[in-house]
Protein backbone atom coordinates (compact mmCIF):
# COMPACT_ATOMS: atom_id res chain seq x y z
CA UNK A 1 0.00 0.00 0.00
CA UNK A 2 1.57 3.37 -0.87
CA UNK A 3 0.90 6.76 0.65
CA UNK A 4 -0.57 9.41 -1.60
CA UNK A 5 -0.51 12.84 0.32
CA UNK A 6 -2.10 15.54 -1.50
CA UNK A 7 -1.26 19.37 -0.11
CA UNK A 8 -4.47 21.80 -0.18
CA UNK A 9 -7.96 20.71 -0.58
CA UNK A 10 -9.36 23.52 -3.12
CA UNK A 11 -10.35 23.09 -6.68
CA UNK A 12 -7.15 20.83 -7.58
CA UNK A 13 -6.79 18.76 -4.77
CA UNK A 14 -10.28 18.31 -3.92
CA UNK A 15 -10.95 17.47 -8.16
CA UNK A 16 -7.71 15.25 -8.17
CA UNK A 17 -8.33 13.86 -4.77
CA UNK A 18 -11.80 12.07 -6.37
CA UNK A 19 -10.29 10.77 -9.95
CA UNK A 20 -7.68 9.42 -8.02
CA UNK A 21 -9.81 7.29 -5.65
CA UNK A 22 -11.22 5.87 -9.36
CA UNK A 23 -8.03 6.09 -11.15
CA UNK A 24 -5.36 3.84 -8.73
CA UNK A 25 -5.72 0.74 -7.18
CA UNK A 26 -8.25 0.22 -4.29
CA UNK A 27 -5.42 -0.25 -1.41
CA UNK A 28 -4.02 2.95 -2.46
CA UNK A 29 -4.00 5.59 0.77
CA UNK A 30 -5.09 8.87 -0.11
CA UNK A 31 -4.92 11.80 2.06
CA UNK A 32 -5.74 15.00 1.66
CA UNK A 33 -4.55 18.40 3.78
CA UNK A 34 -5.91 21.78 4.72
CA UNK A 35 -6.08 24.44 7.03
CA UNK A 36 -10.17 24.44 7.43
CA UNK A 37 -13.36 22.76 6.68
CA UNK A 38 -14.38 25.87 4.59
CA UNK A 39 -14.29 25.11 0.28
CA UNK A 40 -15.42 28.14 -1.16
CA UNK A 41 -16.63 29.12 -5.23
CA UNK A 42 -13.49 31.45 -5.54
CA UNK A 43 -15.42 33.08 -8.92
CA UNK A 44 -18.17 34.05 -6.65
CA UNK A 45 -15.84 36.99 -4.43
CA UNK A 46 -16.42 38.98 -7.80
CA UNK A 47 -20.01 39.12 -7.69
CA UNK A 48 -20.27 39.93 -3.67
CA UNK A 49 -19.14 43.49 -3.87
CA UNK A 50 -22.19 44.44 -5.85
CA UNK A 51 -24.82 42.28 -4.15
CA UNK A 52 -24.99 39.66 -6.55
CA UNK A 53 -24.07 37.07 -4.44
CA UNK A 54 -23.14 36.29 -0.79
CA UNK A 55 -20.52 35.20 1.80
CA UNK A 56 -23.10 32.32 2.64
CA UNK A 57 -23.53 31.38 -0.95
CA UNK A 58 -19.94 30.84 -1.98
CA UNK A 59 -18.60 28.84 0.97
CA UNK A 60 -19.18 24.83 1.52
CA UNK A 61 -17.33 22.17 3.73
CA UNK A 62 -14.64 20.96 1.97
CA UNK A 63 -15.23 16.92 3.73
CA UNK A 64 -18.72 17.19 1.99
CA UNK A 65 -17.05 17.80 -1.57
CA UNK A 66 -14.85 14.19 -1.25
CA UNK A 67 -15.14 11.12 -1.70
CA UNK A 68 -15.60 8.96 1.76
CA UNK A 69 -12.65 7.47 0.45
CA UNK A 70 -10.34 10.01 0.80
CA UNK A 71 -8.84 10.73 4.38
CA UNK A 72 -9.13 14.99 5.02
CA UNK A 73 -6.41 15.96 7.79
CA UNK A 74 -7.09 19.31 8.77
CA UNK A 75 -3.37 21.13 9.81
CA UNK A 76 -1.24 24.39 8.75
CA UNK A 77 1.44 23.10 6.39
CA UNK A 78 4.76 24.32 7.28
CA UNK A 79 7.56 22.33 5.99
CA UNK A 80 7.81 19.42 3.23
CA UNK A 81 11.51 17.71 3.33
CA UNK A 82 11.49 15.53 -0.05
CA UNK A 83 14.76 14.00 0.87
CA UNK A 84 12.98 11.93 3.92
CA UNK A 85 9.64 12.26 2.34
CA UNK A 86 7.34 13.66 5.15
CA UNK A 87 5.31 16.77 6.04
CA UNK A 88 5.02 18.51 8.96
CA UNK A 89 1.97 20.18 9.90
CA UNK A 90 1.59 22.49 13.14
CA UNK A 91 -0.30 19.56 14.36
CA UNK A 92 1.71 16.65 12.98
CA UNK A 93 4.17 14.80 10.89
CA UNK A 94 2.86 12.79 7.94
CA UNK A 95 4.69 10.81 5.71
CA UNK A 96 4.04 10.25 2.09
CA UNK A 97 5.78 7.63 -1.03
CA UNK A 98 3.97 10.40 -3.43
CA UNK A 99 3.19 13.84 -2.71
CA UNK A 100 1.23 16.11 -4.90
CA UNK A 101 1.48 20.09 -3.72
CA UNK A 102 -1.85 21.72 -4.62
CA UNK A 103 -1.88 24.91 -2.05
CA UNK A 104 -2.99 27.35 -4.85
CA UNK A 105 -1.82 30.79 -4.46
CA UNK A 106 -2.23 33.22 -2.21
CA UNK A 107 -2.93 37.71 -2.23
CA UNK A 108 0.22 38.74 -0.15
CA UNK A 109 -1.02 42.63 0.48
CA UNK A 110 2.16 43.12 2.76
CA UNK A 111 4.29 42.63 -0.56
CA UNK A 112 3.53 46.29 -1.51
CA UNK A 113 4.70 49.44 1.24
CA UNK A 114 1.97 51.46 2.30
CA UNK A 115 -1.04 48.79 1.00
CA UNK A 116 -1.76 47.56 4.67
CA UNK A 117 -1.25 50.86 6.76
CA UNK A 118 -4.23 51.12 9.22
CA UNK A 119 -5.51 54.46 7.04
CA UNK A 120 -6.32 52.88 4.19
CA UNK A 121 -6.60 49.26 3.95
CA UNK A 122 -10.00 48.38 4.40
CA UNK A 123 -10.83 51.55 4.86
CA UNK A 124 -10.25 53.43 1.28
CA UNK A 125 -7.73 50.20 -0.15
CA UNK A 126 -9.55 46.84 -0.83
CA UNK A 127 -9.06 43.33 -2.24
CA UNK A 128 -11.91 40.66 -3.61
CA UNK A 129 -9.79 37.94 -3.80
CA UNK A 130 -10.52 36.66 -0.36
CA UNK A 131 -14.00 36.40 1.14
CA UNK A 132 -12.92 38.79 3.93
CA UNK A 133 -11.77 41.43 1.23
CA UNK A 134 -14.73 40.99 -0.70
CA UNK A 135 -17.59 41.45 1.75
CA UNK A 136 -15.98 44.45 3.28
CA UNK A 137 -15.94 45.96 0.00
CA UNK A 138 -19.39 45.41 -0.63
CA UNK A 139 -19.94 47.73 1.96
CA UNK A 140 -17.78 50.52 0.79
CA UNK A 141 -19.40 50.53 -2.95
CA UNK A 142 -22.50 51.07 -1.05
CA UNK A 143 -21.04 53.51 0.98
CA UNK A 144 -19.43 55.20 -1.90
CA UNK A 145 -20.46 59.12 -3.10
CA UNK A 146 -18.57 59.46 -5.68
CA UNK A 147 -14.79 60.29 -6.61
CA UNK A 148 -11.75 58.28 -8.06
CA UNK A 149 -11.99 54.53 -8.25
CA UNK A 150 -8.73 53.39 -9.15
CA UNK A 151 -9.27 49.08 -10.16
CA UNK A 152 -5.63 48.08 -9.90
CA UNK A 153 -3.30 44.64 -10.35
CA UNK A 154 0.10 44.83 -8.40
CA UNK A 155 2.01 42.35 -10.72
CA UNK A 156 1.61 39.25 -12.71
CA UNK A 157 1.36 36.51 -12.56
CA UNK A 158 -2.18 36.83 -10.94
CA UNK A 159 -4.93 33.50 -10.48
CA UNK A 160 -8.06 34.15 -13.00
CA UNK A 161 -6.23 37.39 -15.21
CA UNK A 162 -9.10 38.50 -16.04
CA UNK A 163 -10.85 38.87 -12.82
CA UNK A 164 -9.55 42.54 -12.22
CA UNK A 165 -11.24 43.56 -16.02
CA UNK A 166 -14.10 41.60 -14.90
CA UNK A 167 -14.55 43.72 -11.53
CA UNK A 168 -13.81 46.77 -13.49
CA UNK A 169 -17.08 46.71 -16.13
CA UNK A 170 -19.20 45.22 -13.19
CA UNK A 171 -18.63 48.33 -11.34
CA UNK A 172 -19.62 50.62 -14.40
CA UNK A 173 -22.61 48.90 -14.57
CA UNK A 174 -23.30 49.29 -10.70
CA UNK A 175 -22.88 52.64 -10.74
CA UNK A 176 -24.77 52.95 -13.61
CA UNK A 177 -27.70 51.51 -11.89
CA UNK A 178 -27.23 52.70 -9.22
CA UNK A 179 -27.21 56.27 -11.20
CA UNK A 180 -24.26 58.22 -9.97
CA UNK A 181 -21.73 56.52 -12.78
CA UNK A 182 -20.91 60.18 -13.84
CA UNK A 183 -20.02 60.80 -9.66
CA UNK A 184 -17.39 58.26 -10.89
CA UNK A 185 -13.70 58.40 -12.30
CA UNK A 186 -12.90 54.92 -12.94
CA UNK A 187 -9.59 53.62 -14.07
CA UNK A 188 -7.80 50.75 -15.04
CA UNK A 189 -4.81 50.81 -13.40
CA UNK A 190 -2.63 47.65 -14.93
CA UNK A 191 1.55 46.97 -14.97
CA UNK A 192 1.17 44.95 -18.43
CA UNK A 193 1.39 47.51 -21.81
CA UNK A 194 -2.70 46.71 -22.76
CA UNK A 195 -5.56 45.70 -21.06
CA UNK A 196 -4.74 41.98 -21.07
CA UNK A 197 -1.83 39.92 -21.82
CA UNK A 198 -2.38 38.40 -24.45
CA UNK A 199 -2.24 40.48 -27.66
CA UNK A 200 -5.69 39.70 -29.46
CA UNK A 201 -7.68 39.93 -26.43
CA UNK A 202 -6.24 42.82 -25.25
CA UNK A 203 -7.06 44.81 -27.91
CA UNK A 204 -10.69 43.84 -28.09
CA UNK A 205 -11.11 44.26 -24.05
CA UNK A 206 -8.87 47.64 -24.66
CA UNK A 207 -11.81 48.59 -27.01
CA UNK A 208 -14.33 47.51 -24.54
CA UNK A 209 -12.98 49.85 -21.45
CA UNK A 210 -12.52 53.17 -24.06
CA UNK A 211 -16.36 52.57 -24.70
CA UNK A 212 -17.28 52.38 -21.01
CA UNK A 213 -15.54 55.31 -20.39
CA UNK A 214 -13.12 53.70 -18.37
CA UNK A 215 -9.69 54.98 -18.20
CA UNK A 216 -6.65 52.73 -18.77
CA UNK A 217 -3.12 53.49 -17.55
CA UNK A 218 -0.54 50.75 -18.42
CA UNK A 219 2.99 49.88 -17.75
CA UNK A 220 2.31 51.11 -13.69
CA UNK A 221 5.18 49.32 -11.99
CA UNK A 222 3.78 50.08 -8.11
CA UNK A 223 6.65 51.11 -5.73
CA UNK A 224 4.62 51.93 -2.52
CA UNK A 225 1.12 53.33 -1.53
CA UNK A 226 1.10 56.59 0.11
CA UNK A 227 -1.30 56.38 3.16
CA UNK A 228 -1.30 60.08 4.18
CA UNK A 229 -1.81 61.66 0.35
CA UNK A 230 -3.92 58.86 -0.90
CA UNK A 231 -1.89 57.85 -4.01
CA UNK A 232 -0.97 54.98 -5.50
CA UNK A 233 3.32 55.86 -6.71
CA UNK A 234 4.99 54.25 -9.57
CA UNK A 235 8.81 53.65 -9.98
CA UNK A 236 8.76 56.14 -12.69
CA UNK A 237 7.33 58.67 -10.62
CA UNK A 238 3.51 58.47 -11.31
CA UNK A 239 0.99 59.11 -8.55
CA UNK A 240 -2.28 58.75 -8.74
CA UNK A 241 -4.84 59.35 -6.29
CA UNK A 242 -7.76 57.30 -4.78
CA UNK A 243 -10.88 58.09 -3.19
CA UNK A 244 -11.65 53.85 -3.15
CA UNK A 245 -8.71 51.63 -4.39
CA UNK A 246 -9.59 47.72 -5.55
CA UNK A 247 -6.12 46.40 -6.09
CA UNK A 248 -5.28 42.39 -6.81
CA UNK A 249 -2.12 42.58 -4.35
CA UNK A 250 0.81 40.24 -5.19
CA UNK A 251 -0.11 36.50 -5.79
CA UNK A 252 2.39 34.15 -4.28
CA UNK A 253 2.62 30.53 -4.02
CA UNK A 254 2.21 29.32 0.47
CA UNK A 255 4.68 30.08 2.61
CA UNK A 256 6.06 26.68 3.12
CA UNK A 257 7.02 26.17 -0.34
CA UNK A 258 9.72 28.56 -0.24
CA UNK A 259 10.52 28.04 3.08
CA UNK A 260 11.08 23.78 2.02
CA UNK A 261 13.21 24.99 -0.95
CA UNK A 262 10.58 24.20 -3.15
CA UNK A 263 9.76 27.43 -5.21
CA UNK A 264 10.61 29.92 -7.25
CA UNK A 265 11.11 33.70 -6.67
CA UNK A 266 6.79 33.71 -6.24
CA UNK A 267 6.82 30.49 -4.14
CA UNK A 268 5.47 28.89 -7.11
CA UNK A 269 6.80 24.91 -7.71
CA UNK A 270 8.73 24.39 -11.04
CA UNK A 271 7.49 21.61 -13.12
CA UNK A 272 7.63 20.02 -16.22
CA UNK A 273 4.55 21.67 -17.90
CA UNK A 274 3.78 18.85 -19.55
CA UNK A 275 3.89 16.09 -16.53
CA UNK A 276 3.55 18.65 -13.87
CA UNK A 277 6.09 16.86 -12.38
CA UNK A 278 8.55 18.34 -10.21
CA UNK A 279 11.96 19.51 -12.29
CA UNK A 280 13.85 18.97 -8.57
CA UNK A 281 12.11 15.91 -6.80
CA UNK A 282 11.71 12.48 -7.76
CA UNK A 283 7.98 11.80 -6.50
CA UNK A 284 6.92 15.37 -6.23
CA UNK A 285 4.11 17.16 -8.48
CA UNK A 286 2.18 20.04 -8.25
CA UNK A 287 -1.30 20.74 -9.79
CA UNK A 288 -3.17 24.15 -9.84
CA UNK A 289 -2.24 27.48 -9.34
CA UNK A 290 0.91 26.21 -7.10
CA UNK A 291 2.83 25.32 -9.94
CA UNK A 292 5.04 27.60 -12.85
CA UNK A 293 3.54 26.29 -15.35
CA UNK A 294 3.01 29.07 -18.23
CA UNK A 295 -0.77 29.19 -18.65
CA UNK A 296 -3.20 31.27 -16.77
CA UNK A 297 -3.94 30.42 -12.65
CA UNK A 298 -7.86 29.25 -13.29
CA UNK A 299 -10.16 26.73 -11.92
CA UNK A 300 -10.67 25.73 -15.54
CA UNK A 301 -6.81 25.04 -16.52
CA UNK A 302 -6.64 23.19 -13.07
CA UNK A 303 -9.70 20.78 -14.41
CA UNK A 304 -8.01 20.79 -17.65
CA UNK A 305 -5.09 19.74 -16.16
CA UNK A 306 -5.89 17.85 -13.66
CA UNK A 307 -7.82 15.00 -15.90
CA UNK A 308 -4.24 15.06 -17.91
CA UNK A 309 -2.34 14.37 -14.90
CA UNK A 310 -4.27 11.98 -13.45
CA UNK A 311 -3.88 9.40 -16.03
CA UNK A 312 0.07 10.00 -16.04
CA UNK A 313 0.37 9.84 -12.37
CA UNK A 314 -1.99 5.82 -12.78
CA UNK A 315 1.28 5.18 -14.88
CA UNK A 316 4.04 6.62 -12.59
CA UNK A 317 2.24 4.87 -9.98
CA UNK A 318 2.75 1.64 -11.42
CA UNK A 319 6.05 2.36 -12.20
CA UNK A 320 5.44 2.51 -15.85
CA UNK A 321 6.89 5.84 -18.35
CA UNK A 322 4.08 9.33 -18.53
CA UNK A 323 2.96 9.44 -21.65
CA UNK A 324 -0.16 12.19 -21.51
CA UNK A 325 1.01 15.40 -21.59
CA UNK A 326 -0.44 18.61 -20.82
CA UNK A 327 -0.55 21.75 -23.75
CA UNK A 328 -1.84 24.27 -21.29
CA UNK A 329 -5.19 24.16 -21.95
CA UNK A 330 -7.37 27.65 -20.46
CA UNK A 331 -10.88 28.85 -20.98
CA UNK A 332 -12.32 31.56 -19.08
CA UNK A 333 -15.74 33.13 -19.19
CA UNK A 334 -15.27 36.96 -18.84
CA UNK A 335 -17.89 38.49 -17.34
CA UNK A 336 -18.34 42.58 -19.48
CA UNK A 337 -21.45 43.46 -17.61
CA UNK A 338 -24.72 44.31 -19.28
CA UNK A 339 -25.77 41.23 -18.79
CA UNK A 340 -23.10 40.01 -21.22
CA UNK A 341 -19.92 37.62 -21.26
CA UNK A 342 -16.94 36.73 -23.47
CA UNK A 343 -15.34 33.37 -23.47
CA UNK A 344 -11.41 32.95 -23.86
CA UNK A 345 -9.31 30.00 -25.40
CA UNK A 346 -6.15 29.14 -25.66
CA UNK A 347 -3.22 27.16 -24.69
CA UNK A 348 0.61 27.22 -24.38
CA UNK A 349 1.26 27.66 -27.90
CA UNK A 350 -2.01 29.15 -29.51
CA UNK A 351 -3.51 32.70 -28.90
CA UNK A 352 -7.03 32.80 -27.51
CA UNK A 353 -9.26 31.92 -30.51
CA UNK A 354 -12.07 34.16 -32.24
CA UNK A 355 -15.33 31.63 -33.87
CA UNK A 356 -17.58 29.75 -31.44
CA UNK A 357 -16.39 27.00 -29.03
CA UNK A 358 -17.77 23.43 -29.43
CA UNK A 359 -19.63 22.60 -26.32
CA UNK A 360 -21.73 19.80 -27.66
CA UNK A 361 -25.12 20.12 -24.88
CA UNK A 362 -23.90 23.79 -23.93
CA UNK A 363 -22.74 25.30 -26.28
CA UNK A 364 -21.88 27.25 -28.62
CA UNK A 365 -19.96 29.87 -26.92
CA UNK A 366 -19.12 32.78 -28.79
CA UNK A 367 -15.40 33.00 -28.42
CA UNK A 368 -13.82 37.17 -27.50
CA UNK A 369 -16.75 38.38 -28.30
CA UNK A 370 -19.90 39.59 -25.91
CA UNK A 371 -22.65 37.74 -25.69
CA UNK A 372 -25.78 37.17 -23.65
CA UNK A 373 -25.80 33.11 -23.69
CA UNK A 374 -21.79 33.46 -22.47
CA UNK A 375 -23.03 35.17 -19.31
CA UNK A 376 -25.42 32.67 -18.58
CA UNK A 377 -22.21 30.15 -19.51
CA UNK A 378 -20.48 32.20 -16.04
CA UNK A 379 -23.49 32.23 -13.93
CA UNK A 380 -24.12 28.20 -14.66
CA UNK A 381 -20.49 27.52 -14.05
CA UNK A 382 -21.36 28.18 -10.15
CA UNK A 383 -23.11 24.86 -10.58
CA UNK A 384 -20.86 23.20 -12.76
CA UNK A 385 -18.22 23.88 -10.52
CA UNK A 386 -19.79 22.18 -7.22
CA UNK A 387 -21.96 18.94 -9.11
CA UNK A 388 -19.52 17.92 -12.25
CA UNK A 389 -15.81 19.41 -11.59
CA UNK A 390 -15.00 18.84 -7.68
CA UNK A 391 -16.29 15.56 -8.36
CA UNK A 392 -14.39 15.00 -11.02
CA UNK A 393 -17.10 14.11 -13.94
CA UNK A 394 -16.17 13.86 -17.13
CA UNK A 395 -17.29 17.27 -18.71
CA UNK A 396 -18.95 17.64 -22.45
CA UNK A 397 -15.72 19.76 -23.32
CA UNK A 398 -12.72 18.02 -24.37
CA UNK A 399 -9.23 18.17 -22.08
CA UNK A 400 -6.96 19.44 -24.58
CA UNK A 401 -7.57 21.68 -27.15
CA UNK A 402 -9.27 21.43 -30.16
CA UNK A 403 -9.63 23.52 -33.19
CA UNK A 404 -12.73 22.20 -34.43
CA UNK A 405 -15.42 25.76 -34.46
CA UNK A 406 -12.24 28.15 -34.05
CA UNK A 407 -10.72 30.71 -36.37
CA UNK A 408 -6.98 31.84 -35.14
CA UNK A 409 -7.21 34.94 -34.55
CA UNK A 410 -4.87 36.53 -37.04
CA UNK A 411 -7.37 35.00 -39.83
CA UNK A 412 -10.65 36.65 -39.11
CA UNK A 413 -10.88 40.24 -40.13
CA UNK A 414 -13.83 40.84 -37.64
CA UNK A 415 -15.38 38.34 -36.06
CA UNK B 1 8.77 37.14 -38.92
CA UNK B 2 10.48 40.47 -39.43
CA UNK B 3 14.25 40.63 -39.93
CA UNK B 4 15.68 43.74 -39.07
CA UNK B 5 19.12 44.85 -40.49
CA UNK B 6 20.71 47.29 -38.66
CA UNK B 7 24.34 48.62 -39.51
CA UNK B 8 25.09 45.11 -40.84
CA UNK B 9 24.05 43.12 -38.00
CA UNK B 10 20.81 40.61 -39.04
CA UNK B 11 18.33 39.85 -36.58
CA UNK B 12 15.03 38.39 -36.20
CA UNK B 13 12.65 39.58 -34.04
CA UNK B 14 9.13 39.08 -33.51
CA UNK B 15 5.97 41.53 -34.08
CA UNK B 16 6.65 43.50 -30.93
CA UNK B 17 10.21 44.20 -32.10
CA UNK B 18 12.09 41.61 -29.26
CA UNK B 19 14.51 38.97 -30.51
CA UNK B 20 13.61 35.56 -31.14
CA UNK B 21 16.87 33.91 -31.21
CA UNK B 22 19.44 35.14 -28.47
CA UNK B 23 22.17 34.27 -30.38
CA UNK B 24 21.94 36.80 -32.89
CA UNK B 25 22.98 39.11 -30.43
CA UNK B 26 25.89 40.49 -29.60
CA UNK B 27 27.62 43.58 -27.22
CA UNK B 28 28.25 45.80 -29.75
CA UNK B 29 24.85 45.38 -31.64
CA UNK B 30 23.41 46.60 -28.08
CA UNK B 31 25.66 49.50 -27.51
CA UNK B 32 23.59 50.33 -31.44
CA UNK B 33 20.08 49.53 -29.81
CA UNK B 34 20.40 51.34 -26.82
CA UNK B 35 20.24 54.46 -28.94
CA UNK B 36 17.07 53.62 -30.74
CA UNK B 37 15.43 53.27 -26.82
CA UNK B 38 16.71 57.10 -25.93
CA UNK B 39 19.69 55.55 -23.81
CA UNK B 40 23.12 57.72 -25.67
CA UNK B 41 25.69 55.15 -23.54
CA UNK B 42 25.50 51.45 -21.68
CA UNK B 43 27.51 52.63 -18.66
CA UNK B 44 28.99 49.89 -16.82
CA UNK B 45 25.66 49.79 -14.40
CA UNK B 46 23.77 49.10 -17.69
CA UNK B 47 25.83 46.02 -18.67
CA UNK B 48 25.37 44.65 -14.72
CA UNK B 49 22.30 44.43 -15.27
CA UNK B 50 22.06 43.14 -19.20
CA UNK B 51 24.11 40.36 -18.05
CA UNK B 52 22.84 39.30 -15.29
CA UNK B 53 19.58 39.03 -17.59
CA UNK B 54 21.27 36.87 -20.19
CA UNK B 55 23.16 34.77 -17.54
CA UNK B 56 19.83 33.73 -15.68
CA UNK B 57 17.95 33.32 -18.63
CA UNK B 58 20.62 30.90 -20.26
CA UNK B 59 20.02 29.00 -17.25
CA UNK B 60 16.22 29.64 -16.41
CA UNK B 61 14.98 29.87 -20.16
CA UNK B 62 12.74 32.73 -19.37
CA UNK B 63 13.36 36.52 -18.97
CA UNK B 64 13.76 37.50 -15.47
CA UNK B 65 10.98 40.23 -14.51
CA UNK B 66 11.57 43.51 -12.85
CA UNK B 67 10.85 40.98 -8.94
CA UNK B 68 13.69 38.31 -10.20
CA UNK B 69 16.17 41.51 -10.98
CA UNK B 70 15.67 42.53 -7.28
CA UNK B 71 15.69 39.35 -5.29
CA UNK B 72 18.20 37.39 -7.30
CA UNK B 73 19.99 39.85 -9.13
CA UNK B 74 19.93 42.41 -5.83
CA UNK B 75 19.33 45.19 -8.31
CA UNK B 76 17.48 48.22 -7.06
CA UNK B 77 14.49 48.72 -9.45
CA UNK B 78 14.44 52.23 -8.13
CA UNK B 79 17.56 52.51 -9.86
CA UNK B 80 16.53 50.42 -12.91
CA UNK B 81 13.97 52.51 -13.91
CA UNK B 82 16.82 55.85 -13.84
CA UNK B 83 19.08 53.81 -15.76
CA UNK B 84 16.21 52.40 -18.17
CA UNK B 85 13.81 54.75 -18.42
CA UNK B 86 9.81 54.73 -18.54
CA UNK B 87 9.72 50.93 -19.32
CA UNK B 88 13.00 49.08 -17.96
CA UNK B 89 11.91 45.76 -17.83
CA UNK B 90 11.07 45.84 -21.87
CA UNK B 91 13.73 48.03 -22.73
CA UNK B 92 16.16 45.78 -21.20
CA UNK B 93 14.95 42.27 -22.32
CA UNK B 94 15.19 44.23 -25.71
CA UNK B 95 18.84 45.37 -25.24
CA UNK B 96 19.60 42.41 -23.61
CA UNK B 97 18.81 40.55 -26.49
CA UNK B 98 15.80 38.23 -25.41
CA UNK B 99 11.77 37.78 -25.44
CA UNK B 100 10.43 40.29 -23.55
CA UNK B 101 9.46 38.95 -19.68
CA UNK B 102 6.27 36.82 -19.15
CA UNK B 103 4.88 35.97 -15.90
CA UNK B 104 1.93 36.53 -17.35
CA UNK B 105 -0.36 34.52 -19.09
C1 LIG C 1 -12.07 36.63 -7.62
C2 LIG C 1 -11.70 35.37 -8.33
C3 LIG C 1 -12.40 35.00 -9.48
C4 LIG C 1 -12.07 33.84 -10.17
N1 LIG C 1 -12.79 33.51 -11.29
C5 LIG C 1 -12.48 32.39 -11.98
C6 LIG C 1 -13.23 32.01 -13.15
O1 LIG C 1 -14.18 32.70 -13.56
N2 LIG C 1 -12.88 30.88 -13.81
C7 LIG C 1 -11.84 30.10 -13.37
O2 LIG C 1 -11.55 29.10 -14.01
N3 LIG C 1 -11.12 30.42 -12.27
C8 LIG C 1 -11.41 31.55 -11.56
N4 LIG C 1 -10.70 31.87 -10.43
C9 LIG C 1 -9.49 31.09 -10.08
C10 LIG C 1 -9.77 29.81 -9.36
O3 LIG C 1 -10.57 30.01 -8.24
C11 LIG C 1 -8.42 29.21 -8.95
O4 LIG C 1 -7.56 29.20 -10.06
C12 LIG C 1 -8.57 27.79 -8.43
O5 LIG C 1 -9.31 27.81 -7.26
C13 LIG C 1 -7.19 27.17 -8.23
O6 LIG C 1 -7.29 25.95 -7.58
P1 LIG C 1 -6.14 25.41 -6.65
O7 LIG C 1 -6.63 24.13 -6.11
O8 LIG C 1 -4.85 25.46 -7.36
O9 LIG C 1 -6.02 26.49 -5.47
P2 LIG C 1 -7.12 26.81 -4.34
O10 LIG C 1 -8.48 26.42 -4.80
O11 LIG C 1 -6.90 28.21 -3.94
O12 LIG C 1 -6.75 25.81 -3.15
C14 LIG C 1 -5.57 25.90 -2.39
C15 LIG C 1 -5.86 25.28 -1.03
O13 LIG C 1 -4.64 25.14 -0.30
C16 LIG C 1 -4.88 25.44 1.05
N5 LIG C 1 -3.60 25.86 1.67
C17 LIG C 1 -2.72 26.80 1.22
N6 LIG C 1 -1.68 26.90 2.06
C18 LIG C 1 -1.87 25.99 3.06
C19 LIG C 1 -1.13 25.61 4.23
N7 LIG C 1 0.05 26.17 4.53
N8 LIG C 1 -1.64 24.65 5.03
C20 LIG C 1 -2.84 24.06 4.73
N9 LIG C 1 -3.56 24.36 3.64
C21 LIG C 1 -3.10 25.33 2.82
C22 LIG C 1 -5.88 26.57 1.01
O14 LIG C 1 -6.62 26.63 2.23
C23 LIG C 1 -6.77 26.16 -0.17
O15 LIG C 1 -7.88 25.41 0.21
C24 LIG C 1 -11.02 33.01 -9.69
C25 LIG C 1 -10.34 33.36 -8.53
C26 LIG C 1 -10.66 34.52 -7.85
C27 LIG C 1 -9.93 34.88 -6.59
Amino acid sequence: MSQVLILGAGTAGTMLANMLVKALPPDADITVVDKDDAHDYQPGYLFIPFGTSTPERVRKSRKAQLSPKVRLVMGTIQRVDPEARTVTLDNATLDYDWLIIATGTTPRPDMTDGLTDDRVWRKSAFDFYTLDGATALAKALKDFKGGKLLVHVTEMPIKCPVAPLEFVLLADDYFRHRRMRHLVDISYVTPLDGAFTKPVASKRLGGLLKDRSIRLVTDFAIERVDPEKRTINAYDGRALPFDLLVTVPTNMGAQFVTDSGLGDDLGFVPVDPKTLASTRYERVFAVGDASNIPTSKAGSVAHFAVHVFVENFAQAYAGKPMTHAFDGHANCFIESGRGKAMLLDFNYDTEPLTGVFPAPAVGPFSLLKESRLNHLGKLAFEQVYWQILLPGHPLPVPTLMTMAGKVPAEKTKEA
Amino acid sequence: MPINTIDGYTFTVNDEGFFTNREEWSEPLAEILAGLVGIDDLTEAHWAALRFMRDDQAKTGMTPTLRRMQTQGKFDVKELFTLFPGKPAKKMSYLAGLPKPVGCV
